[in-house]
């Protein structure tokens, strides 16, 4: 049984049905990634496991939980930080005053955490003072998850994190997600760029019509000539 | 010499000194839309009778304490009742969240509609300070007068120009530049203020970082309606309370918050004291004044005033409509209506 699974998934935003019984799950100190072609419904699945949408069957399990009833807000409490995949930053607030927004919910002293996140990402350390919305984009994504890591979360879901990022700083920030695994995380992430992205995952989802189409390791989806084929681009 | 500093003290006195204490009302009026801008996201137009029923409950309050002789020495007795009047009309205010707004907010309404039902708390609030308090003009500010006379002034220093400061013009200089502060240093360095600011700046990231919207819409109507009390009571203190005239108060605080940037506090600020002086000198005789400074030959004949005083509105109008046509954000960059 993985840490945050949902099972079964089936809904949509009101309209048709976008997923269609797909599941996903996710274990502590592992990388799992959704890829597949627009459309697949890749950022609907992490949204059910939000509680953005509503579902007609299935169910979301947290620790073994059904929290299938819970709201978004009420997810973040039980530990699930969320990295949405643009306006991800509070832009007028400084790099310092978005982590201390993240920290919000918590009455423990979250200097710790705070000096973690600096260690983990030195720049945000030397541009603590400067709005988050006056730095490059891939800053902003480092201040995203330092915001999201803030919450003190067991889950980190990460909505295409390399968006609009060069391919060096896609790199860097793969590298970090790697780190943040490796502290006891679930992490859970979208990803376009999919070749990268199954590198680091230790469970790989291929997505398609709202569908499990492949699931299994990064490497034997890397390594499986039909997803290489129809996704990786040979 | 004795000509230019005449002038000087005019122009203080006629325009500086009332410039500075209107556009520090306009001020706490605009920061109060400014604010609910910014979280709720909608353009209030009850505010001005939210100023309105503040200054009648500060005033009921006022009386009450006069008749059991109660008073302030050289201060209005109307700031006694303030902080009493504040946390009435907050409670007011909240009622009014929780029988109109926070349907809207549930059933998620575009913004058009707030402002509609804003319109519709405006006419209710309009209707009940006129049945409980009368249309008429009501003078309640007592105590001293003058911090400096205008005759004491001309005994003092022998020019022919006298300059008055009022109390109730230093009371608003001053009680607007520490409630400002007090505003600032809350938004900037409190935990409850900076999650109003990350609310305001990205309603779903605050939600997902676990800010209470609730808590937050609660603590902007505390806000709002404590800024509309002090603005509204320091309004009437230095002029005269009257339900109509705070109704079209509406106008120059809406053209204050958005010449400055609307969702940004420093921004109705500046707008608020740009407005109070364009209206206030364009409305204004030069005559005397150019009759000090100009040589004799170039003395006005005419009265040398750009507008007559009943166009005042006209100044609020026209800088709105220039604002909004050259630059929509406004000075700050706030953002689009």
């Amino acid at each position: 049984m993985s840490y945050l699974s949902g099972e079964n998934l089936r809904g949509g935003y009101g309209g048709a049905d976008i997923l269609q019984g797909c599941s996903i799950d996710v274990d502590r100190g592992e990388i799992a990634v959704i890829v597949g072609p627009n459309g697949a419904g890749k950022s609907t699945a992490m949204n059910a496991l939000l509680g953005m949408l509503n579902l007609s069957e299935g169910k979301v399990l947290l620790d073994g939980r059904d929290i299938s009833d819970l709201s978004p807000q009420d997810r973040v409490k039980e530990g699930m930080a969320f990295v949405p995949q643009t306006n991800n930053v509070f832009a007028s607030m400084t790099v310092q005053e978005n982590l201390e927004m993240g920290a919000y919910l918590r009455r423990d002293n979250y200097m710790e955490t705070m000096d973690q996140i600096y260690s983990l990402f030195p720049i945000l350390a030397e541009k603590r003072n400067q709005a988050a919305g006056e730095l490059s984009g891939g800053q902003r994504q480092q201040v995203a998850v330092g915001r999201a890591l803030m919450t003190d979360p067991t889950v980190l879901m990460l909505d295409e994190p390399t968006a609009g990022v060069s391919p060096i700083v896609m790199d860097e920030l793969f590298d970090r997600i790697v780190e943040i695994k490796k502290a006891g995380i679930a992490v859970l992430m979208v990803e376009q760029n999919a070749r990268q992205a199954l590198n680091v995952a230790d469970r790989g989802f291929v997505l398609v019509t709202g569908e499990n189409r492949f699931t299994d390791t990064g490497d034997a989806l890397l390594a499986n000539p039909d997803v290489r084929r129809s996704f990786l681009g040979g | 010499m004795t000509e230019f500093l005449n002038a000087i003290i005019l122009l203080s006195n006629f325009v500086i000194i009332p410039a500075l204490s209107y556009g520090s009302q306009l001020a706490l009026g605009a920061l109060g839309v400014t604010l609910v801008f910014g979280i709720l996201r909608f353009a209030n137009f009850a505010h001005g009778d939210l100023m309105a029923f503040g200054t009648m409950v500060t005033i009921f309050l006022t009386w009450w304490l006069q008749s059991l002789g109660v008073s302030f020495g050289p201060l209005p007795t109307a700031l006694l009742a303030l902080p009493a009047a504040i946390v009435i009309t907050a409670l007011f205010a909240l009622l009014t969240d929780r029988l109109v707004y926070r349907y809207y907010r549930r059933i998620k309404a575009v913004p058009v509609v707030y402002i509609v039902a804003s319109v519709g708390v405006m006419f209710v609030l309009n209707g009940l300070v006129r049945i409980l308090i009368g249309t008429e003009d009501q003078l309640f500010s007592d105590g001293q007068k003058f911090i400096i006379h205008a005759n004491d002034f001309k005994q003092m220093t022998g020019l022919s120009e006298g300059l008055s400061f009022k109390v109730t013009q230093g009371l608003t200089i001053a009680l607007a530049v520490l409630v400002v502060a007090a505003l600032f240093w809350f938004l900037q360095r409190t935990r409850t203020g900076k999650a109003m600011r990350a609310y305001s700046d990205n309603e779903n990231l605050a939600l997902f970082s676990g800010i209470n919207p609730d808590r937050v819409v609660m603590v902007t109507w505390i806000i709002a309606a404590s800024l509309a009390t002090i603005a509204g009571v320091l309004y009437g203190l230095d002029k005269s309370f009257k339900p109509f005239i705070y109704f079209q108060l509406l106008l120059p605080i809406f053209a204050a918050a958005i010449v400055g940037g609307i969702g940004q506090p420093i921004g109705a600020i500046v707008g608020g004291y740009i407005v109070a002086f364009s209206e206030i000198a364009s409305t204004y005789v030069y005559r005397k004044f150019l009759i000090y400074v100009m040589p004799e030959s170039l003395e006005p004949t005419g009265m040398a005033q750009v507008l007559p005083t009943e166009y005042k509105f006209a100044v609020s109008f026209v800088l709105l409509v220039v604002v909004l046509l050259v630059r929509p954000t406004g000075i700050f960059r706030g953002k689009v209506l």
